[in-house]
């Protein structure tokens, strides 16, 4: 087979850590490999709007509740960035947003369990956006150029995220009783899903080895994995609380700590759609699109009447 | 005593501000997620976060006043139905986005004039918080409207949607403009503004908008009352019972 | 990881096609001066159905924290792009001499 200029062009690009962009020659599998991962951050994002906006209402005080405001609304910009960058690979955002309403696009399994407890805001800012800052801070390295500047963006932006929801818990940590079982009760409930957020073991994961050959991931699952529960697990004792796993152990010759092993039945059932709530989380989303249709059509009416009445007085 | 509350006139009428703006920063809150495009719940978001923060700060000023102990939170997540003080516009549910741009579009004109009159109030920390939402709210006014001109004058259904919306809050826009014995004690103060004197400007402005949306400025002469006696409509009672339900379980915590 | 979700194995992943066939508000490159004295800069796209409100999400979307003082708006169909090849911009790598380096002048000369 004849190599294209592009393609011994992409290849050197690749291997000198240089970004790829929009218009450069890119392989149909870099393409569709990237256009999936992003749409599925993108839909993550966006549908992880809905877990924490159903404790906005109820948030506790004018701070925690703007606080919370603030940070779902996060989650739409973030959702936007990404759309947007998978834009530039060829496919519009409501393409995607079709996909994922028909369920042939999905987003991270995460949010498919559902928020019970105030605390649940802090732990959710904790460990799960926790857990993708250490994924998306990897990601600011990754060759596709728009991916990347998005992900720099989210980052800067995010980093109050992680910090707001351990300071929820810091309060319920120095709280009554009540407030400490509550976040117990919490940790206990997110503990194994958040793990569960970096995906099967590198052995299991098929699509590994080709993306970290075109560096679109620059760390593996397992190594991003441990990275996140060697520093979660201390943050979890400063709370006064455990983690859900009778296995946890530290060992002092490696200085990592070893986990138990991870229900990943339960796992793939989720991402299956048969999660808490699968059903119910595409349903609002659905629901709400439609509802809009009416506004974006009239938007858009609206703006080619007026293209039409400045082209007559022109 | 209850210390979810405030005495002198001056506190009083700062929390009746305030509550105007808790409550549709509430309203908004409850929207967010739902709305006809992520741009626009990115829009959503800065109006409910503009709004409940200048509630906080009007509060935290109340608080201050008189020989009162209360604080912003305790007079936003402890107090009843009968003492909340807001315009029963800012409480009225939507049952999709031309409510709410109808809502916002109504008070923020009403807002606009407000913030201008008390940015020169005689109390110089009303007229600092004044000076400052009305840069929020001029902006939430010219989105509202820029809305409420592309639904009336966008397609036939949008068009009988907006019109809708505006029919229904209608008999909710007289009450912005009642003056009491409360407005008139602010008015001598100096502290306060007759809001009697914003109504033909405010009609002025939303005649305007309703014309270039191609929409019929309702004539419904019912106008409903009550909300600064803290006589509201029904919707209230659960909004309450949803935004106090922390606070009212898990009492004298810290959050 | 993270926001990415794997396929299930024995499942078939769906073949997306994909045209950029969008019914949608249509696409706005944005620009965000950060503060007066300097250039306006890209900094995202974003849907709109007309410039005004193209304006308002802009503001809305990419300076909620602060981050500008000015924006624009282009709409994405309106940008023409260069072709990225090598010939289009290798010939100026090959012209050191407009580069103050290229000059050898004695230190006694004094600022040039």
């Amino acid at each position: 087979m004849q190599t294209t200029a592009g393609e011994v062009a992409f290849h050197e690009l690749i291997d000198a850590d240089e970004k790829i962009e929009p218009r450069d020659w890119m392989p149909d599998g870099y393409r569709k490999t990237l256009i999936r991962q992003i749409a599925q951050h993108a839909h993550s994002e966006v549908i992880g709007m809905q877990p924490e906006a159903n404790w906005i209402t109820r948030a506790p005080t004018l701070q925690r509740k703007m606080t919370l405001i603030a940070k779902v609304q996060d989650e739409a910009g973030h959702g936007l960035y990404l759309y947007s960058a998978a834009e530039t690979l060829g496919i519009s955002r409501d393409e995607m947003q079709q996909l994922l309403h028909e369920g042939k696009q999905k987003y991270s399994s995460i949010f498919n369990y559902p928020t019970l407890s105030w605390a649940d805001m802090g732990t959710i800012g904790w460990l799960v956006d926790g857990a993708a800052i250490v994924n998306q801070i990897a990601l600011q390295r990754t060759s596709y150029g728009p991916y990347a500047r998005a992900m720099v963006k989210i980052c800067k932006e995010e980093s109050f995220h992680a910090r707001q929801g351990y300071s929820i818990l810091l309060a319920l940590s120095r709280g009554t009783d009540e407030q400490r079982a509550m976040l117990q009760d919490s940790i206990n409930r997110w503990w194994w899903p958040a793990l569960m957020m970096f995906g099967p073991h590198d052995s299991d994961s098929a699509n590994t080895p080709q993306s970290i050959e075109w560096k679109i991931k620059r760390v593996t699952n397992d190594e991003l994995r441990q990275l996140y529960i060697d520093q979660t697990v201390p943050q979890a004792h400063y709370l006064g609380c455990t983690v859900p796993d009778p296995d946890l152990d530290f060992d002092v010759e490696t200085g990592h700590w070893s986990i138990g092993a991870i229900n990943w039945d339960e796992f793939w059932d989720t991402v299956k759609g048969n999660g808490r709530l699968n059903r119910e989380r595409i349903t609002h989303k659905v629901k709400a699109w439609d509802d809009g249709a009416w506004v974006r059509d009239a938007a858009t009416a609206y703006a080619h009447k007026q293209q039409t009445k400045l082209e007559k007085t022109a | 005593m209850n210390t979810a509350t405030v005495t002198t006139p001056l506190a009083r009428y700062v929390v009746r501000l305030a509550d105007d703006n808790l409550i549709l920063g509430q309203r908004l809150a409850e929207y967010i997620s739902e709305a006809p495009e992520l741009e626009e719940d990115l829009a959503i978001g800065n109006l409910s976060l503009d709004h409940i923060g200048v509630a906080m700060h009007l509060y935290e000023y109340a608080a201050t006043l008189g020989d009162s102990s209360t604080t912003a939170d305790k007079l936003s997540f402890l107090r009843t139905e009968r003492e909340f003080t807001n315009v029963l516009l800012v409480e009225q549910p939507h049952a999709g986005f031309g409510d709410v741009i109808a809502r916002q579009f109504f008070f923020s004109a009403y807002q606009t004039l407000l913030w201008e009159a008390l940015a020169s109030s005689a109390d110089t920390i009303l007229a600092g918080i004044s000076a400052k939402a009305l840069k929020e709210s001029t902006y939430h006014l010219r989105h509202a409207a820029s809305w409420v001109v592309r639904l009336g004058d966008g397609t036939d259904e949008s068009h009988d949607r907006m019109q809708a919306a505006i029919d229904s809050l209608w008999r909710f826009t007289g009450e912005l403009f009642e003056s009491d014995d409360l407005c008139a004690e602010m008015v001598i103060s100096g502290a306060g503004t007759d809001p009697a004197a914003l109504q033909v400007p405010w009609d002025t402005k939303v005649a305007a908008v309703l014309r270039e949306a191609t929409l019929t400025r309702p004539t419904d002469p019912y106008q409903a009352t009550g909300g600064r006696t803290g006589m509201h409509t029904e919707h209230l009672g659960y909004m309450l019972a949803e935004m106090q339900w922390m606070q009212r379980t898990y009492p004298d915590m810290e959050w | 990881m993270t926001y990415e979700v794997p396929d299930v194995p024995g499942e078939k992943t769906e073949e997306v096609s994909f045209s950029f066939d969008s019914r949608g508000w249509p696409l706005w490159e944005v620009f965000v001066r950060p503060k007066r004295g300097l250039n306006h800069a890209h900094v995202g796209s974003l849907h709109a159905a007309d410039a005004e409100t193209a304006v308002q999400n802009a503001r809305d979307s990419y300076t909620r924290r602060s981050e500008g003082v000015s924006i624009w708006v282009v709409p994405s169909t309106a940008i023409f792009a260069s072709d990225d090849s090598e010939s289009f911009f290798e010939p100026f790598a090959n012209k050191p001499y407009r580069h103050p380096t290229f000059y050898d002048i004695p230190p006694e000369v004094g600022q040039l």
